[in-house]
């Protein structure tokens, strides 16, 4: 795949569309050379961010849509999702990791979306809501001019 | 593929085979409906093994994590076996192995119950 590419889905908020969205990405990272390992990481971190709009951004309110953007430029791909909820504070999540949190039953998407990509930010959408921004750099064969 | 569990006893251990995946969804709910079963069985000593999981995601953990607090509400003791790499891997990082006595051999598994 060459860089300077990008892919925009506009997702239903619908259960479907965690594993839909997960697929996508999935296969792009693949035609991306991204190696196997690397490739559940990228799907998990984005199947996150999509449960993450699905059930607490867009509080599963169907009329509401995610949208998901895949972008590949030199050297790295950006994966947005955004959706059409208040927004939130990362910072003002529990810390899963921390021993007092363990037990909880939640929050730990966050932490799987920092752990399996190079860069993670939330910020304010340009349509409000939160827009998760997540980073993965490209294999080292392909980086560049997307020459191989 | 969608999580199926099958139930099986061994002395007075339920063993819950597990195979597919435990996420958002039908896997979660079919974990949690599992536990539940069992504990409303009357069973304390609970072993999941999920040799067969080859995916969870943060909703199927947060439902391991709720199996094992509702086993352990009931006095009882639920313990992992036979994690796949990347189940392993998951539960190492969000250092959850603190919590879960994890093994790879069923009898060893067995015998960490407490005797009731």
């Amino acid at each position: 795949m060459s860089t300077n590419q990008r892919l925009e889905v506009t997702l239903e908020t619908q259960l479907e569309s965690v594993d839909l969205a997960e697929n996508i990405v999935m296969r792009a990272s693949e035609a991306a050379g991204f190696p196997e390992d690397d490739l559940h990481r990228i799907g998990m971190a984005v199947r996150e961010s999509v449960i993450n709009a699905y059930n607490y951004g867009n509080s599963q309110d169907k009329r509401k849509k995610i949208r998901m953007t895949v972008e590949f430029e030199p050297g790295k791909m950006i994966v947005r999702v955004l959706d059409e909820g208040k927004g939130f504070v990362p910072e003002d999540v529990p810390d899963c990791c921390a021993e007092e949190n363990l037990l909880r039953t939640s929050g730990r998407g966050l932490f799987l979306m920092r752990a399996f990509m190079d860069e993670f930010r939330v910020q304010k959408g340009v349509t409000g809501g939160a827009e998760v921004v997540m980073t993965k750099k490209l294999p080292h064969s392909i980086s560049g001019n997307g020459k191989h | 593929m969608a999580l199926q569990g099958t139930c099986r006893e061994v002395l007075d251990v339920a063993i819950v085979d597990f195979s597919g995946k435990i996420t958002l969804g039908e896997g979660s709910a079919m974990l949690r409906k599992m536990i539940r079963e069992r504990v409303d069985a009357g069973h304390r000593k609970i072993l999941l093994n999920l040799g067969d999981v080859d995916y969870i995601d943060s909703s199927g953990i947060g439902e391991l994590v709720a199996s094992f607090t509702t086993v352990r509400s009931a006095g009882g003791e639920l313990k992992l076996l036979n994690l796949t790499k990347r189940v392993h891997d998951l539960l190492q990082i969000t250092r959850l192995f603190t919590i879960f006595d994890v093994q790879s051999d069923e009898a060893v598994a067995l015998s960490r119950f407490r005797p009731v």
